[in-house]
């Protein structure tokens, strides 16, 4: 068994543990690291039942099959990608929960043409919430984030958030964005957020 | 008292709230709700600035973002903005203002003498006068730039931040005076999302000039008000004020610009200063108002001569006397509307000069029965007064409107209103590239065809001058608006007022004069550019025939005027002049932005360390800890090299690549690419897209692959690894990983949908920790539990095991030419797995190296890089790597490398390169011939392409391209440097340098 102390998240180097205790949760914007998220993208045929039956019976979550749809809630969540991918999460999960769900769906896949690939050490999870979150998120980002356009809480789109690429996973309707990004690339954004929401901050 | 021109109450100003300004360092006052502009006539300031090129002194003529001589610098260095109009400059506490035109001041002006020089000043002047010869223009232009005067930039960074954001609505609606109003009402009721755009802080548009007039039976600003509260009430309406939309571009995308924090005496620190927001609309509403048109008679640029509405905006809005006695000069009825708001103010007027034959018209009416001093049929022929009008000289107009007869009367006055007709605000209209129409009744260009269906005009903006109209329509446009994005606005209900335009006029162009034109007297059509009638006559005969050829020979309506007052007269003036239709000379282009806007918004906040993304390894910290300079691959910060304490680059690298050939160095690795593969066809996918045979290389084995593009050359290699029998992981160059998925995923989706195959990118699932040198196996063995042996896992191999307790991926393969293992462990463990190989590490003095070691280290082996090697123009013969080209299969870029210039014996081509003095390192991209010249042009071979000092080889090393290189081995040519040096080198056998058998890798 693996040490979990070890680990290290992505923004790890900015102390931000100590910092998020200090954050006001009436704050217009609050952003938080939400760390070491286990994720598995999934790719496969959606047409065939028994593809889908066999994640759902690995994974415990129906895969949604309408764009830019997502399934569970905020801790575990099937977000679409594509028509034939998907992104499986599990935060606050056992470290060695992604190569779990990853086994359980090779094993459940075997045969089939698909492909699952443990992708969580890649990302970094960044929540932006708070009233003015969406109007953080705007300035770098071209989606229409309003709820009668975006679709509100459980809804996911894959745009880029100043000069990132990111996935976008509306999780709440206060609103709250649970925002994924490479790893390599956290560091820069979440500067880049934290100076966005800086007008806000003293609302 | 805040000016002696102040009326003592009215307006939307602030009597009890004064306030601190300077203008060219002279303290006045002025109230809370002044313009810069309405603040300086209310302290009797008229002259503000010298004109762009003949220095004449000039007055404020508007109340809006048409001026075209109020003009200033604002603020001190670095805080300071040229350009600003002073009528749209919000007063506050503090603010500093400056002509900007003018030196050594506004008072007494050098430049003045292009005044009674003006004769040598005609149209097209400068591209008459400064073209030869032309290489001195350089220098001619630094001094007509000085002295033409156009502002100056800050010298220093700008100190404010700026913002910028997206946004998106239904309904934009630009500009909030009765139409925009009505509109955003109806389409907010409606239950759109709306955004109205207003350039000025206050909403309520002409309304807050006007003096009398009447909405649903009460006084106009009510109405502005109960409309403005119930949009703040409307969640979905978002209102701008102090936001100008300087631009329309395709597909409902809008540039706007709102200023922040510059109405505010102390700008808070959170807040940005300006903000960009560019908003994407489905549907537009364009109520932009219109725009009072001068009347272009001689020496109309005096101080003192405005437009009537400017009168009556600084009277009825900021309570202030733009002069004590006034000549109304008219050819349609608005104009009487300023005589009669200046009788009510208290202002004398002289007389209301009217070109028309009979005064005719609602206002016109009331102005007669008020007993004002008419004087049809006459036209103002000239005016005087240096630095402020004194008087004005008027004369019978002829039944042509051409010419005056009679004799001449002269007005004494101190202040000229005057208006020509007025002229819709088409700018956004036409740079969404909408077609616009003559209006003969109004004389004026009116919205016609909009090129973008979402798109339509209301009010003013549209040609419907009358209260009425301007409600009505705008209602109706807001209604449809919505409508037409899916909300029932039901039937538009629209406020009652007046209906009364500014007819009747008589439209004239070009006010004729007693003395012919050009002569002693100046018919100015553009004040901000200079430009007057004789200039426009001049260049029509010159030949220009094409209005856009007249615009840009005499710059009238260029820059930052675009047109606002004078564009209309000046296509009338060449109408006239041709003898054509008006409509039929046509409209120049109208161009973003309307008024100038900050570069800061274009930069926001992605400045300094937010300027591009910094792409950190998981294991970045421990570099920063431990002193490494870094070096920029891609958006990626890469441990370049490591000095220690006193250590200079060339020791630092020295060191580094010894210590890997003779104990142990670790790479940071992280940043190459890293592509998953699965699927039945994997094997054979990869077959097609790199050069060489895949098909049967076994589980547990890697293979390097050079990747082409079609057209043959070069695009990528790696390394590439089979972990399961469908399941491959390549490896890319750092620089290359995102667009060789894209080629591969191109490939996958559009060339070979058949194959059953799926790429994911999981470069940075893993942190990669590379080990090199003789006691790599040895540190292994330490703090891993793999099976190590040679037999077990040889070069080349591959084993999944763990490495300080975490599950890894270790990969024998070596880019050093030394025994290395490349460790593949999860992003969030590589800090720890890095700091543990470092501890266990120390016993064999485990060296960290950087990119630059690594450049060395693979030099000497002769391994290219790609990118540095190759430019996109390289193949693989031309490297000499023919043995990785199968003959056998098809792959990506086969086809090309048989095509006959491919095969030519004098390609460039990758060869080693040693100089004959050891100790000489050629500088990379040094040319190389056969012969040296005296001097260049001399015939060149290729150059160097990478070059260093290689402390393993005891000498220098390089590597170069070079024409048919693989048939001069042995040859001599020379590299000549720059300063005359030349340095002799040899052609090598092979670009092998150190260990030319691959023995240490394989050990």
């Amino acid at each position: 068994m693996v040490e979990n102390y070890l680990r290290q998240s992505a923004l790890a180097h900015l102390g931000l543990e100590g910092r998020a205790a200090t954050d006001e949760a009436e704050a217009p914007v609050r952003l938080h690291e939400r760390v070491l998220p286990a994720a598995v993208n999934l790719r496969g045929d959606s047409d065939d039942p028994g593809f889908l039956e066999a994640v759902k019976l690995a994974a415990g979550l129906d895969l949604p099959l309408a764009p830019n749809t997502t399934r569970g809630d905020e801790r575990r969540a099937a977000l679409w990608l594509g028509p034939d991918e998907w992104l499986l999460l599990h935060h606050d999960a056992e470290p060695d929960a992604e190569s779990r769900l990853a086994a359980k769906l090779r094993e459940a896949l075997a045969g089939r043409h698909s492909a699952v690939t443990e992708v969580g050490e890649s990302l970094a999870c960044i929540r932006v919430a708070g009233p003015r979150a969406a109007d953080v998120i705007a300035k770098g980002c071209p989606l229409d984030l309003h709820p009668s356009v975006f679709g509100g809480a459980g809804r996911c789109a894959q745009s880029h958030l100043a000069k990132t690429a990111v996935t976008l996973h509306q999780v709440s309707h206060e609103p709250a964005f649970d925002v994924y990004t490479r790893r390599s690339f956290s560091d820069y954004l979440w500067r880049w957020l934290s100076d966005a929401a800086r007008e806000y901050a003293e609302a | 008292m805040s000016g002696r021109m102040r009326l003592p109450h009215g307006g939307q100003v602030d009597h009890n709230k004064p306030l601190n300004f300077t203008f060219n360092g002279k303290s006045y006052r002025g109230l809370t709700g002044d313009s810069l502009a309405a603040a300086l006539l209310a302290n009797g300031v008229h002259l503000v600035g010298r004109s762009f090129k003949y220095h004449r002194p000039r007055g404020i003529v508007t109340a809006g973002p048409e001026e075209p001589n109020a003009l200033v610098q604002v603020g001190e260095d670095p805080r300071s903005d040229p350009n600003i109009k002073a009528t749209q400059l919000e007063l506050v506490e503090g603010l500093s203002a400056a002509s900007q035109n003018a030196w050594p001041s506004v008072e007494f002006d050098v430049g003045a003498i292009n005044s009674t020089a003006a004769r040598l000043i005609p149209a097209g002047f400068y591209y008459k006068t400064f073209m030869w010869p032309a290489s001195a223009w350089k220098t001619y232009e630094h001094f007509i730039r000085r002295a033409a005067g156009l502002g100056t930039s800050p010298s220093q960074r700008d100190p404010d931040r700026y913002d910028k954001t997206y946004a998106h609505c239904d309904v934009l609606v630009v500009g909030a005076g009765p139409a925009g109003l009505a509109a955003a009402l109806a389409a907010g009721r409606a239950g759109a999302r709306v955004v109205l755009v207003e350039q000025d802080h206050l909403l309520g548009g002409a309304l807050l000039s006007a003096s009398e007039e009447l909405i649903d039976g009460n006084p106009a600003l009510d109405w502005v008000r109960a409309a403005e509260t119930e949009l703040r009430q409307m969640p979905g309406v978002r209102i701008l004020t102090r936001t100008i939309a300087y631009g329309a571009f395709d597909h409902g995308f809008f540039g706007l610009m709102e200023n922040v924090t510059d109405h505010l005496e102390e700008a808070p620190e959170h807040l940005p200063r300006h903000r960009l927001w560019k908003l994407r609309t489905k549907q537009t509403v364009f109520c932009s108002g219109s725009i009072e048109r001068p009347l272009v008679f001689a020496d109309n640029d005096r101080p003192g001569v405005m437009t009537a509405s400017a009168v009556q905006s600084y009277v009825n809005r900021y309570a202030v006397k733009p002069g004590k006695r006034a000549v109304v000069f008219t050819n349609n009825d608005s104009g009487y509307g300023a005589a009669l708001d200046m009788v009510a103010a208290g202002i004398e007027v002289a007389a209301v000069v009217d070109a028309r034959p009979m005064a005719t018209g609602p206002l016109s009416e009331r102005a007669e029965a008020a007993g004002l001093r008419i004087l049809p049929d006459r036209v103002i022929v000239g005016t005087e007064g240096r630095k402020r009008v004194s008087k004005v000289r008027v004369a019978d107009l002829n039944a042509e409107g051409d010419g005056v007869v009679g004799a001449v009367e002269e007005i004494a006055c101190d202040l000229v209103a005057n208006s020509g007709g007025w002229n819709p605000t088409v700018h956004l209209f036409c740079q969404s590239k909408g077609k616009l129409r003559w209006d003969e009744t109004h004389a004026c260009f009116v919205p016609d065809q909009a090129m973008q269906a979402s798109q339509r005009s209301a009010g003013a903006a549209n040609g419907s001058f009358g209260l009425a109209s301007c409600l009505g329509e705008g209602a109706e446009a807001g209604a449809a608006a919505a409508a037409d994005t899916g909300f029932d606005a039901g039937a538009p209900v629209a406020a009652e007022a007046e209906d009364r335009d500014f007819l009747p006029g008589r439209w004239l162009w070009l006010v004729p004069s007693d003395k012919p034109l050009g002569k002693k007297a100046k018919h100015f059509v553009d004040q901000q550019n200079d430009v007057t009638a004789a200039d426009l006559k001049l260049a029509l005969r010159e030949g220009y025939i094409s209005i856009e050829h007249v615009k840009r020979y005499t710059t009238t309506g260029m820059a930052t005027d675009q047109g606002k007052l004078g564009n209309v007269n000046a296509i009338g003036i060449v109408a006239d002049a041709f003898g054509r239709p008006l409509p039929e000379v046509g409209v120049t282009t109208f161009r973003p932005p309307f008024t100038p806007v900050s570069f800061g918004i274009f930069a926001g906040r992605d400045v300094d360390d937010l300027l591009d993304p910094i792409r950190r390894t998981p294991m970045h910290a421990w570099h920063e800890r431990n002193g490494a300079l870094f070096e920029d691959v891609g958006q990626w910060r890469r441990p370049w090299y490591y000095p220690q304490y006193g250590e200079d680059m060339h020791g630092a690298v020295n060191r580094e690549v010894k210590a890997v050939r003779e104990s142990l160095g670790v790479l940071d690795a992280s940043t190459l690419g890293k592509i998953d593969i699965q699927g039945p066809d994997a094997a054979e996918f990869l077959n097609r897209v790199y050069t060489n045979a895949w098909l049967k290389l076994d589980v547990g084995r890697c293979r390097y692959g050079l990747m082409l593009g079609e057209d043959g050359m070069v695009m990528d290699d790696g390394v590439t690894t089979r972990l399961g029998e469908q399941h491959f992981l390549m490896t890319t160059t750092t620089g290359n990983a995102a667009p060789v998925l894209a080629h591969l995923e191109d490939y996958l989706q559009t060339e070979w949908p058949d194959l059953k195959v799926y790429l994911t990118s999981v470069t940075e699932q893993f942190a990669t920790i590379t080990l090199s040198g003789p006691n790599a196996r040895r540190l292994m063995a330490e703090i891993s539990d793999a099976e190590l042996s040679p037999n077990a896992l040889p070069h080349m191999g591959f084993t999944a095991a763990r490495v300080a307790g975490v599950p890894a991926r270790i990969f024998r393969i070596s880019f050093t030419g030394e025994l290395s293992y490349e460790i593949n462990v999860p992003a969030s463990f590589g800090m720890a797995v890095w700091q543990t190989v470092m501890t266990a590490g120390e016993r064999y003095g485990i060296t960290p190296y950087g990119t630059e070691s690594m450049h060395v280290l693979r030099a000497e082996k002769g391994y290219i890089i790609v990118g540095q090697e190759t430019d996109g123009s390289v193949n693989p013969l031309d490297l000499d790597m023919g043995w990785i080209v199968s003959k056998t299969k098809d792959f990506i870029g086969k086809r090309s490398l048989t095509r006959e210039d491919m095969l030519k014996p004098d390609r460039k081509q990758l060869v080693g390169i040693l100089t004959k003095d050891p100790e000489e390192v050629l500088p990379e991209g040094a040319q190389l011939v056969e012969q040296v010249l005296k001097e260049p042009p001399m015939p060149m071979l290729g150059h160097v392409t990478s070059s260093y000092h290689s402390p393993n080889c005891g000498r220098s090393i390089a590597m170069a391209l070079v024409k048919g290189g693989l048939a001069k081995k042995g040859e001599t040519l020379f590299a000549p440097l720059e300063g005359g040096k030349v340095v002799p080198c040899v052609v090598a056998d092979s670009p092998v340098f150190f260990d030319p058998d691959g023995e240490r890798m394989r050990g």
